[in-house]
């Protein structure tokens, strides 16, 4: 899911960029704000088991791959705007060093596995598993459900991404001048690959997270979703 | 930073310590093929891509390994764990940047 630089056009790539500078002003602010400094160890935590969780690349049948993305557990412990942070710094750091994603492209990137899948994935949480306790099959079974989704939300956002610039740039002859395939094919081989195995997988390393997390560190989890604290005691918004 | 939470910084160093299981999908992912790849997957290279591709090619570890380490599996696995380790470390340092403006 890291679009390399050259697959999209400067006029999709950068605008993209542009609109994630002011994100990450806000994200900062708001994990200034609403983090208390004993969280900030999860937060790293949570974006190092990021980065290597997409290390972990699968075999997808036809010889491609894809991998899961965290951000939906991190969303789920601190909040989106943390993920946001957290992903986005480690997307940041496998573009720059490992060439993985390009740096034109860093601004979509960020979008699409460090804002659309941690808000959406968090959401869904939120919905599904209520008022529930953190270890309760309710509230396990949302967070396998918000992976999967969020990450599902993420490949389908790309392939639009993909898929738009085949039908928006095309050279004189007609030959395309990006991304290769029409939004039908990238919209069709991003989300077979994702709906079929890599949403699973996140779905269960969201839920086996969760609950990890939950039976260990229990206060992380209750504090924050369940609002068992007035927002105004701990200063924040709850993360909405 | 790492005298609370040890069950999770364990578990995130399990996950360093098995990252070369990453290593048996050997495919490139959907719209990622690199433009040595692309003859072969798409017939050919589009002109604004090949504009593009090379524009950041200053990647110390380029696809998380070692360069010249990629003649058995396990120089790839070692590369690979290296690599790991190097992004962990990168990205634990620039979060705990925030324990600097957290004021609680």
């Amino acid at each position: 899911m890291h679009i390399p630089d050259g697959y999209l056009s400067p006029q999709t790539a950068i605008p993209f960029v542009a609109l994630m500078v002011p994100v990450w002003g806000a994200a900062i602010k708001k994990v200034q704000l609403n983090l208390k400094k004993k969280e900030v160890p999860v937060l790293a935590i949570g974006a190092a088991f990021s980065f290597t969780i997409m290390m972990f690349n699968l075999p997808i049948p036809g010889g491609s791959s894809a991998h899961a993305v965290g951000a939906v557990l991190l969303a789920i412990l601190l909040g989106p705007w943390s993920a946001c942070i957290g992903v986005s710094v480690a997307l940041i750091i496998q573009a720059l060093i490992f060439g993985d994603g390009g740096i034109i492209s860093v601004g979509a990137n960020c979008f699409n596995m460090a804002v659309v899948m941690p808000w959406v994935g968090y959401g869904i949480y939120k919905l599904i598993r209520g008022r529930s306790d953190a270890l309760s099959t309710r509230a396990i079974v949302a967070a396998f459900i918000a992976g999967y989704v969020g990450l599902n939300a993420a490949a389908f956002v790309t392939a639009l991404e993909f898929g738009s610039q085949y039908h928006l740039f095309q050279a004189a002859d007609g030959t395309p001048l990006y991304f290769p395939y029409s939004i039908k094919v990238a919209v069709l081989a991003m989300m077979s690959e994702h709906m079929l195995l890599a949403g699973p997988v996140e779905g269960l390393t969201t839920a086996l997270g969760a609950w990890f997390v939950a039976k260990n560190y229990p206060a992380l989890m209750t504090e924050r979703l369940l609002g068992r604290i007035k927002p105004d005691e701990l200063g924040v918004d709850h993360h909405v | 930073m790492f005298k609370d939470f040890k069950k999770l910084w364990m578990a995130l160093g399990m996950f360093i310590v098995l990252c070369p299981l990453g290593l048996i999908a050997t495919g490139t992912a959907f719209g990622e093929w690199g433009t040595d790849q692309l003859p072969e997957e798409v017939g050919f290279i589009p002109a604004g891509l090949a504009r593009f591709a090379d524009f950041w090619s200053r990647s110390p570890l380029p696809d998380y390994g070692i360069p010249g380490w990629g003649e058995n599996f396990a120089q790839s696995a070692g590369g690979y764990i290296l690599s790991a380790l190097v992004g962990v470390v990168l990205v634990v340092v620039l979060i705990s940047l925030f324990n600097k403006i957290i004021k609680d």
